[in-house]
């Protein structure tokens, strides 16, 4: 059964998205509580965290959205086209890898074409990343569920590998690379932390919503996710290769996120620049039912439960990582509801659909 | 360097014997997604089936010993999968998507239960764990013996193997399930309930899975960390791909992806300069490589992730 089309939003769709939101923050809240934390004071301290001030609204959860939002409107491209793309956290890296290395040696450089040079080799990155699993599927029928789940390792170990090896900085102390040329960074946005790949990803949201929706390709793209079958027996779309365009757009699109991650956050490569976002981001195209233009609001929301869970670390004492049930509720109800709302109207007969 | 006879021998036993150990905790976990597989299910949340197990397991084993740990961490995989049937069976979520939000929610329970019990330091725990158990005889043969020096639950997971076959391939049970596997239509036309026979594949995936989670807890590393399993349930996936949904090339694709695994110590020994990381790579790599091989000869079960 294809995913979430999210052809036609109903108000279901809209009760059911708030509805997973506030499921897993009562699931939170009572699991808190259970474990014997005052669980108002931790949501509190969550909400403080996340939007309290506009230090943490800006300098945090905007910041942490961004790489949310790309690879979300990634993980919505290649959902959308029915592929399973697991492996965003991997090209994620790859675009993070190959960023790093440009960024390092474009001394002198003046800083536009410098900034679009980096960001150009994390596409191309996170691009070759996921060129191997579509490749694999097509001409040997591998899964890209498991490819794309594998080369998440390898991208890891190559990561240790870069920052222990030839990318490593000059002193050799740490694991990590020396911070790019001050030119190939991307300038924040007046006064703030948030640097100008929040308008870039503004920009790319809008632009897919268009790809999707009013172009031939978006169509085929749409048609492919949501039937393979009744796409190949019209003839005229190849649904292997659509499917391979759109897991490598996928990739070029995680890519850019970890490029915009080094040019414009830490400046620098080092293993744990992805605190999962590869993951979290399939919740965040999910709850936006795959909707590019929603996915702005997960994203924003996601990094605000996450930035909002380490202030409850700070302040109340829980460990951020619980943030993660709450993703994990929100993605189960979203699905549920999914299938439910999409369920025919006459009755089936037992796994009719299965 | 140039080692004796008997140094060479040593080398190769230990090599053997670390195969083995980083083969063991993935050929569990790989035996009971073979089985959820056959039935038509691809369980991306095994990963955080053994997450829990080990959680479970290091619970269980600081409380009571190892077989308790190993009985809670079967409980906790349980648990957490009858969470994954009833969302993805009964209430017909997507597979993929659900299996990736089991693993994402377990890595959060488990690094939320793991601070409040053990605080939030997190102090070097030390678990009592299963001691290694001999063989008469085989365990000090020459090369083959340090294989065969290991703890209980490594000798049940080699024990699961041919009861597993057995089950699928001479049982009645093993017939209906593969039927659900390969075609949910033809078995319901015939009677058999898709979806409780699907229940049963996942609930056993996750007894299994949480069992190479206590495995890793109890008798390798003695202790518990967040992420621990750091993908396992992941490659033990690739593994049943690898080994062609049957528990004796499952069980041939663990002990590869272990030998893999293992060439790095091999190569330490060895003193010869290459980065790690390298041999980190190298069994996932292969594995893409072999499953590109693979498959083209044999198909997976018709229905499976078709949900």
């Amino acid at each position: 059964m294809p995913i979430l089309l999210g052809t036609r939003r109903g108000i279901g769709d809209w009760i059911a998205s708030i509805g997973a939101i506030l499921a897993g923050l009562a699931i939170l809240g009572f699991g808190l509580s259970l474990a014997g934390y005052d669980a108002g004071a931790a949501l509190v301290a969550m909400w403080h965290g996340a939007f309290g001030s506009w230090y943490a609204l800006t300098s945090a959860t905007l910041v942490r959205a961004i790489p949310l939002i790309t690879i979300g409107l990634g993980i919505a491209l290649a959902f959308r086209a029915g592929v399973f793309n697991i492996g965003a956290e991997g090209q994620f890296y790859a675009g993070a890898i190959l960023a790093t290395w440009t960024g390092l040696h474009l001394q002198g450089w003046p800083r536009f074409p410098a900034v679009v040079l980096v960001l150009l080799a994390g596409v191309i990155g996170g691009g070759l990343w996921s060129l191997v699993p579509a490749w694999l599927k097509r001409r040997y029928g591998v899964l890209e569920v498991i490819s794309t789940l594998m080369l998440n390792f390898v991208a890891e170990a190559l990561t240790s590998l870069m920052v222990q090896g030839p990318l490593q900085e000059a002193r050799g102390a740490y694991p990590q690379s020396d911070l790019i040329v001050a030119g190939a960074r991307l300038p924040l946005i007046g006064g703030t932390r948030v640097h100008w790949g929040f308008v870039l990803v503004l920009f790319l949201a809008a632009l897919l919503w268009f790809l999707f929706h009013r172009t031939l390709w978006g169509f085929q793209l749409r048609a492919t996710g949501a039937s393979p079958r009744a796409a190949e027996v019209t003839g005229r779309i190849n649904v292997g290769a659509v499917g391979a365009a759109a897991l490598i757009g996928s990739g070029m699109l995680a890519g850019l996120a970890g490029s915009m991650e080094v040019s414009g956050v830490s400046y620098a490569l080092f293993q744990s620049l992805s605190p999962g976002y590869g993951f979290t981001a399939i919740a965040v195209a999910l709850l936006a039912r795959l909707d590019p233009r929603a996915i702005v609001v997960t994203g924003i929301l996601f990094a605000a439960l996450e930035t909002g869970g380490a202030g409850m670390q700070r302040d109340a004492g829980v460990p951020a990582v619980v943030v993660y049930v709450v993703e994990a509720v929100i993605i189960l109800v979203v699905l549920v509801a999914d299938a439910a709302l999409r369920r025919p109207a006459a009755p089936v007969p037992e796994g009719a659909a299965v | 360097m140039i080692l004796s006879e008997p140094g060479i021998l040593a080398l190769v036993g230990s090599f053997g014997a670390a195969a083995v150990r980083i083969s063991s905790p993935l050929l569990i976990a790989a035996i009971g997604e073979t089985v959820v597989e056959r039935s038509g299910v691809i369980n991306l949340g095994l990963e955080g089936a053994m997450l829990a197990g080990a959680l479970a397991g290091a619970i269980g084993g600081s409380l009571e010993g190892p077989w308790f740990g190993l009985l809670l961490s079967i409980g906790a995989g349980m648990a957490l999968m009858a969470l994954f049937a009833a969302v993805t069976i009964w209430l017909r979520a997507d597979q993929i998507i659900a299996g990736t939000a089991m693993t994402l929610g377990a890595v959060g329970l488990t690094g939320g239960l793991y601070r409040l019990i053990y605080g939030a330091g997190g102090v070097g725990l030390s678990l009592p764990t299963f001691q290694a158990a001999t063989i008469p005889l085989l365990s000090s043969a020459p090369v083959l013996g340090p294989m065969l020096q290991q703890p209980a639950p490594v000798y049940l997971g080699f024990l699961s193997v041919p009861v597993v076959w057995f089950l699928l391939f001479r049982s009645r049970f093993g017939l209906a399930l593969r039927a659900v596997g390969e075609s949910p239509d033809g078995a319901r036309a015939a009677g058999i309930s898709v979806r409780w026979y699907r229940t049963w594949a996942i609930l056993f995936g996750g007894a299994m899975g949480g069992m190479a989670g206590a495995t890793l807890v109890l008798a390798q590393v003695g202790t518990f960390a967040e992420r621990m399993t750091a993908g396992r349930g992941f490659v033990a996936i690739a593994i049943v791909v690898l080994g062609r949904w049957h528990p004796f090339g499952v069980f041939a694709a663990a002990l590869l992806f272990g030998l893999l695994s293992a060439l790095q110590f091999l190569f330490q020994a060895s003193g010869i300069a290459i980065p790690y990381q390298w041999f980190l790579m190298l069994p996932y790599v292969l594995t893409l490589l072999a499953l590109a091989v693979v498959r083209r000869r044999v198909a997976a079960p018709a229905a499976l992730a078709k949900s």
